[in-house]
C-alpha cells in the first residue's frame, strides 16, 4: 500500500479511539467530573483529530474541530464554566465531530453548513466567556487546513518557496550567538553550514572578543560571525536559517546594495547601530543596518523584527511583544532559563506497553490453534487406539499437552477480547438523541463496562443494542408526564449492565417503564393474525410475542424506533452471534431484555454423543445433567410425545436421531441417555441420544458460510478422526417441539 | 554518519507520518509515546535531535524538555517543538523550557528536515 494511503488508515483508526476517548471524556464532565486530566483529555482528542485530519485535507473536520477545540481551551483555561448547558453543547458537538469523522473517512458529501448551528452555539460559548479577546489569536476561521506533501524521491531542499528578489547580491550577514543559544540546544556551526548551502559563502570568524583562557567562562559566548553569502534566494529564506535562534543572538542580514557601493572585501560596518553595547568592541563589532522597514531600536535589542512576508503560520515569537526581551551580556553566561512548573505526577503512571496487531494475523492463529486442537485430540484417540498403558510417559506428556494447548487457546482469544465500553459508550449518544426526540428526560446507568467479549461479538452487538435502547426510550419509558402522576421520578432510567455468568457474557437492557402490557400485545397479535384469538398463553409466552416476525406495539411507525427494524431482527442477529435473547416484564415496574452471548466464536466445550450411528455435538453449557432413564421414569402423554419425570418435573423427552432426521421414532427409550438441558428461557426439555462418547473442546466451524442454515445445527467441528461432526442448537431443537406442540394445540383447539 | 532522531508524540498518525518523512531521508527514527516514554527511552538512547508534540498524556512537551534539559541535565542535544499551535505564547514557553526550535503542523516534509539540518550535523 502506498505508505500515505497506510498512513491515512491509522489516522482513521486513531479518529475511532480518539473520539472515543473524548466522549467519555464528556459523559464524565457531564457526571459532574471536574479533573483536569479529564478535560485535558478530551482538549487533546479533539485537538489531535484537527491536526490529522489537517493533515489530510480534511477541511469540514478540521473547521469544526478547530472551534471546538478552542471551546474546549476555554473549559480547559477554567475561562468556561462547563454548566449543564455548556455540556449539551459539548455533547452534542462530539456526536456532530463524530459524524464529520465518519462521512470524512467513507467520503460522503458534507453539506455546506452542516452543523452551522451547532458551530454557532460553540462560538457563542466562546465569545461568551470572559477571554473574548482569546478569538483575535486564535480566530477559528484563520486556521487554513495545510495538506502534506512528500517529495520522496527528491532529496533536493527545494521546497518551492518563490524567489521573489532572485539576484546574484550578495548578503552581508553578522551573527553572534548568545550563550542562551547553546543552552536551548542550538549551534552556531549547524547555522553557518545551513546557510552556506544556500549559496557561495565566506564565513569569517571574529575573535577578539575571547578572553584570556584563564578567564574563559566555557558557558559564555564570545564568537562572532560575519558572512558573505552569494546566493540568489529571498532574505526570508536567509532569516529563515535563524528562525530559531532570532531571540538568542545578535543578528543583521543586509542586502549588497547599499555597500556595494564600497570596497567589496571589506564590508564597512555602520558603528551607528550598535547592537549589544556592552559586548562588542567598536572596531568589529558594529553592524550595519540597511533593512529600512525594521525598527532599529527592536534591532539593538536583538530582537529583528520580522520580516513581514513571514507566513502566518511561521510567524515567530517576536511578532507579539518585541520588547520585554532585555540585552543579555555575553560576558556573563546567563542562568538556566526559567522553566514552566510541568506536571510530572504522571510520571510513576509509566505507559502501557502495547502491539497494534492485525487481526488477519490474529485470526489466522486462532485458526492454527484450532488446528492444533484437533490434532492434539487426534493424537490423543490414536494413543487410545494404540492401546498404549495409561501412565506411559507419552500419555502424561500429551496430558501435559492437552492443558498446554487449551492454555494457549485461551490466552490466543483473550487477545480478541475486548471490553463492551466501547460500545456502551456510544450508547449514551443514542439515548440522548432518543431522549430528545420523545421529549422524555432519561438517565443511562451503565455497569460491567470493563466485560470483555470476542472482537466481533462487539461490533456486531451495536446494532441490535441500538435499537434495543431506542426501544427502551421510545417504548419502555412513559412520558414524563405519566410518570409524574405515579410515584416514579420524571426522569426515566434506562440501565445497560453486562457481566460474566457461567462462561457467558450476559447483556442486559432494563428501563423503569411501564412493563409490557400484555392485554395490548396480546391484542396486536391477534390483530395482526399472528396467533389465533382463543390461544392461552403464559406471561412468557405473550412477553415473547415481541419478537415475531411482523409484531410492533408503536401505535405509528415512529422515526425513532421503528426503523423498519422489529424485535424479531434484533433476535436473529443476536443468535447469528450464537446469544440468546430473553424478556421479563413488571407491570409498573419495568422490562428488562437480556442477551446472553458465547464469550468466543471460535471454539467451545462439547459433549460429543452418538446418535443413530452419527457423531454430533452438543454444547456443554446447556447441559444441565445428564442421566440413564429407568422404564418407570418415562410417560407417555399424547401419542408419540413422551415426558420423563425428573426431580418431581415432567419433562418432554426430544428424541434427537428422528429430530434430524436420522431414524424413525425409537420405540423405546431404554437404551438412550438422556441430556437434560436448559434454553435461554429456562425452558427445559430431555434430549435422548444413543451414547456419551467424550467431553472436549471443539473448534467451531461455521456451516452458513459453506453450505447454508440448518434448523436446530448450530455449527459443524473437525473431529479427533477427522471426521465432521455437526454442533447441536438445543435451544433451536426444544424451540421447534413447542411450535410443534403449539400447533398441536392449536390443531386439538380447532378441532375442539 | 547517519543522524538519529527521537520524535515524541502521543498521535499515532504523527509518529507515522515523522517516520515516514525521516526515514526516507535516511534518518535512523526512534519513537516514543508521550513525555515519560521519551525520557524512559532516554535512559539508553543518545539521539541527534528530538522531536516533541506538547499536547501529550501523562508528561506534556513543555515537562518532557524540562526533564531532558534538567533532569538529565541534557543541555546540547537540540529539541525541536512539532505543535499545530502556531500561537506565539506557546513558542516563547517551548524556548523557555529550552527547546531549540520548531515545526508547525501539518508539516512539510522538507521543512522538517530542513529544521534538523538547522540544529544537527
Amino acid at each position: 500500500m502506498d505508505p500515505m494511503e497506510e498512513i491515512r488508515q491509522t489516522f482513521f483508526m486513531e479518529c475511532e479511539e480518539l473520539l472515543e476517548a473524548m466522549e467519555a471524556g464528556l459523559l464524565a464532565m457531564s457526571d459532574g467530573d471536574d479533573d483536569k486530566e479529564t478535560v485535558n483529555a478530551v482538549f487533546r482528542a479533539v485537538h489531535s483529530i484537527k491536526g490529522g485530519a489537517g493533515a489530510f485535507g480534511l477541511e469540514a473536520l478540521v473547521r469544526f474541530a478547530h472551534t471546538f477545540e478552542t471551546t474546549m481551551d476555554e473549559v480547559r483555561s477554567d475561562r468556561l464554566t462547563p454548566s449543564e448547558e455548556v455540556m449539551t453543547v459539548l455533547l452534542r458537538s462530539g456526536d456532530a465531530l463524530s459524524d464529520l469523522f465518519i462521512a470524512s473517512r467513507d467520503g460522503t458529501e458534507i453539506e455546506d453548513g452542516a452543523n452551522a448551528e451547532l458551530l454557532g452555539e460553540l462560538e457563542a460559548l466562546i465569545g461568551g466567556s470572559d477571554a473574548s479577546d482569546q478569538a483575535e489569536e486564535d480566530e477559528p476561521d484563520d486556521f487554513v487546513p495545510m495538506t502534506i506533501s512528500f517529495d520522496l524521491d527528491d532529496d533536493d531542499d527545494d521546497d518551492g518557496d518563490e524567489v521573489e528578489e532572485d539576484s546574484d547580491d550578495a548578503y552581508y550577514i553578522t551573527f553572534k550567538p548568545h550563550a542562551t543559544l547553546y543552552q536551548r540546544g542550538n549551534e552556531a556551526v549547524h547555522l553557518l553550514r545551513a546557510l552556506s548551502e544556500l549559496g557561495e559563502c565566506e564565513i569569517t570568524c571574529i575573535t577578539s572578543d575571547l578572553p584570556e583562557l584563564s578567564e574563559l567562562d566555557v558557558e559564555s559566548a564570545h564568537l562572532v560571525w560575519q558572512a558573505k553569502l552569494k546566493s540568489g534566494v529571498n532574505e526570508r529564506t536567509v532569516r529563515e536559517v535563524f528562525e530559531f535562534v532570532e531571540e538568542d543572538c545578535d543578528l543583521t542580514i543586509s542586502t549588497s546594495a547599499p555597500i556595494k557601493t564600497k570596497k567589496e572585501e571589506e564590508p564597512d560596518y555602520d558603528t551607528e547601530d550598535v547592537v549589544c553595547e556592552e559586548a562588542v568592541s567598536p572596531e568589529t563589532e558594529t553592524e550595519t543596518e540597511t533593512e529600512t522597514e525594521t525598527d532599529p531600536v527592536a534591532e539593538a535589542q536583538a530582537e529583528p523584527a520580522v520580516n513581514a512576508e513571514d507566513s502566518v503560520a511561521d510567524a515567530p515569537c517576536t511578532d507579539e511583544k518585541p520588547e520585554t526581551k532585555p540585552v543579555e551580556s555575553a560576558a556573563t553566561a546567563p542562568a538556566a532559563p526559567a522553566a514552566p512548573a510541568a506536571t510530572k505526577k504522571a510520571k510513576e503512571t509509566g505507559s502501557k506497553a502495547t502491539v497494534r496487531v492485525d487481526l488477519d494475523r490474529v485470526d489466522r492463529l486462532i485458526n492454527l490453534v484450532g488446528e492444533l486442537v484437533i490434532n492434539q485430540a487426534m493424537l490423543s484417540e490414536g494413543i487410545v487406539d494404540s492401546e498404549m498403558i495409561q501412565d506411559s510417559a507419552v500419555a502424561t506428556g500429551l496430558e501435559e499437552f492437552k492443558q498446554l494447548t487449551r492454555e494457549i487457546q485461551e490466552s490466543v482469544m483473550a487477545i480478541r477480547a475486548q471490553p463492551v465500553k466501547s460500545l456502551f459508550q456510544r450508547m449514551s449518544r443514542i439515548v440522548r438523541e432518543a431522549s430528545a426526540a420523545t421529549e422524555k428526560s432519561v438517565t443511562l446507568v451503565t455497569d460491567g463496562e470493563a466485560t470483555e467479549v470476542d472482537k466481533t461479538v462487539v461490533e456486531r452487538l451495536a446494532d441490535p443494542l441500538t435499537h434495543m435502547i431506542r426501544n427502551a426510550v421510545d417504548h419502555g419509558l412513559e412520558s414524563t408526564e405519566d410518570r409524574a402522576k405515579t410515584d416514579k421520578d420524571p426522569r426515566g432510567t434506562v440501565r445497560l449492565t453486562a457481566a460474566h455468568r457461567s462462561g457467558r457474557v450476559i447483556i442486559e437492557v432494563a428501563d423503569d417503564g411501564a412493563g409490557i402490557n400484555r392485554e395490548r400485545v396480546k391484542q396486536i397479535a391477534i390483530d395482526k393474525g399472528l396467533i389465533p384469538e382463543d390461544l392461552d398463553l403464559t406471561n412468557s409466552e405473550i412477553d415473547n410475542l415481541l419478537f415475531m416476525p411482523g409484531f410492533s406495539t408503536a401505535k405509528e411507525v415512529s422515526d425513532l424506533s421503528g426503523r423498519g427494524v422489529g424485535m424479531d431482527v434484533v433476535k436473529r442477529s443476536i443468535q447469528a452471534l450464537g446469544g440468546k435473547i430473553s424478556i421479563s416484564s413488571n407491570p409498573g415496574q419495568g422490562s428488562v431484555f437480556s442477551i446472553s452471548l458465547p464469550l468466543t466464536l471460535a471454539v467451545l466445550d462439547g459433549m460429543v454423543v452418538n446418535v443413530a450411528e452419527q457423531t454430533v455435538v452438543l454444547p456443554l453449557t446447556a447441559i444441565v445433567e445428564t442421566l440413564k432413564p429407568g422404564e418407570s421414569d418415562i410417560h407417555d402423554v399424547c401419542g408419540d410425545a413422551a415426558t420423563i419425570l425428573i426431580r418431581g418435573t415432567f419433562v418432554p423427552v426430544i428424541d434427537v436421531g428422528n429430530r434430524l432426521g436420522y431414524r424413525e421414532p425409537l420405540s423405546s427409550l431404554e437404551d438412550s441417555v438422556i441430556l437434560l438441558v436448559e434454553t435461554e428461557d429456562g425452558a427445559k426439555a430431555a434430549l435422548a441420544v444413543d451414547a456419551i462418547l467424550d467431553q472436549r473442546q471443539v473448534v467451531i466451524k461455521g456451516l452458513e458460510n459453506n453450505y447454508g442454515h440448518v434448523p436446530g445445527i448450530a455449527a459443524a467441528t473437525i473431529l479427533g478422526d477427522g471426521r465432521i461432526a455437526l454442533i447441536l442448537d438445543p435451544d433451536a431443537i426444544v424451540d421447534s417441539m413447542s411450535k410443534l406442540n403449539l400447533s398441536i394445540d392449536n390443531q386439538i383447539q380447532k378441532a375442539g | 554518519m547517519t543522524l538519529s532522531i527521537l520524535a515524541v508524540d502521543d498521535s499515532r498518525t504523527m509518529r507515522d507520518m515523522i517516520r515516514l518523512a525521516l526515514t526516507s531521508e535516511g534518518f535512523e527514527v526512534f519513537l516514543a509515546e508521550d513525555g515519560v516514554d521519551g525520557l524512559k527511552m532516554l535512559d539508553d538512547l543518545t539521539p541527534d535531535v528530538i522531536i516533541t508534540d506538547i499536547n501529550m498524556p501523562n508528561l506534556d512537551g513543555f515537562g518532557f524538555i524540562d526533564g531532558v534539559r534538567k533532569d538529565l541535565n541534557d543541555r546540547t542535544t537540540p529539541i525541536l517543538v512539532l505543535t499545530t499551535e502556531s500561537a506565539a505564547e506557546l513558542k516563547q514557553r517551548a524556548r523557555n523550557s529550552g527547546a531549540s526550535g520548531w515545526i508547525v503542523k501539518p508539516f512539510e516534509q522538507t521543512k522538517l528536515v530542513a529544521a534538523i539540518r538547522r540544529v544537527a550535523a
